[in-house]
């Protein structure tokens, strides 16, 4: 397949699917940390996506960087947008925004990794090495 | 290898009127947080693209990861 046809078929992709995301992995096995924080938020939204991974043709991530001028993964499109990479989705979704743009409700708990203000802090184990 | 303090100075040199504070444990990953006169009016991909432009090239080899919080002022 040459570099033209790739870049189509990301095109297309694109277009067809209301919400994708280009990532490093597959949703169920997330092969980079900032894929896998994207994804779950996504999952928290119960809202569904398609997605591709980037990772088994190095051509797929330099067609959709030229494509989209981003240079990072994972990318999020919605409506044939780039919403953007991990660090925007995080804070759209704590903002509320992203939920809010994909049409759905916010989702009740912060996610797992955000400490819950007035919650004690979990156990520490002292370090008697020092 | 870059460091923080170089990534900052960047920054602040390429974008008019920028602050960034950037954190780097080390000089492999980064976290910034970039405030500008220049992002007003923008949406966030293109206040990001602002500051990856910057870095085009690097991304993904020396600087292997570039976490970026970027406000207008």
């Amino acid at each position: 397949m040459s570099d033209n046809q790739i870049r189509d078929l990301i095109a297309e992709a694109i277009k067809e699917n209301d919400l994708i995301l280009f990532m490093k992995g597959t949703p169920d096995q997330p092969a980079c940390g900032f894929s896998m924080r994207t994804v779950g938020m996504l999952q928290s939204l119960d809202v569904p996506f398609a997605a591709v991974d980037v990772l088994p043709d190095p051509r797929i991530r330099q067609e959709l960087s030229a494509l989209s001028n981003w240079p990072t993964i994972p990318q999020l499109f919605h409506n044939g947008e780039l919403i953007g990479g991990c660090d925007i989705v995080t804070e759209m979704y704590e903002s509320g925004e992203l939920a809010a743009a994909l049409g759905v409700e916010a989702p009740p708990a912060p996610p797992a990794e955000t400490a819950v203000p007035g919650q004690p802090a979990p156990m520490g184990i002292e370090n008697r090495l020092r | 290898m870059p460091s923080a303090d170089e990534l900052k100075q960047r920054i602040e040199a390429a974008i008019p009127g920028a602050e960034a504070e950037v954190q780097s444990p080390d000089e492999v990953h980064f976290s910034a947080r970039v405030r500008a006169d220049a992002f007003a009016g923008l949406s966030r991909v293109q206040q990001h693209r602002l500051v990856m432009d910057i870095f085009d090239g690097e991304l993904g080899g020396s600087i292997h990861a570039l976490e970026l919080k970027t406000e207008a002022p």
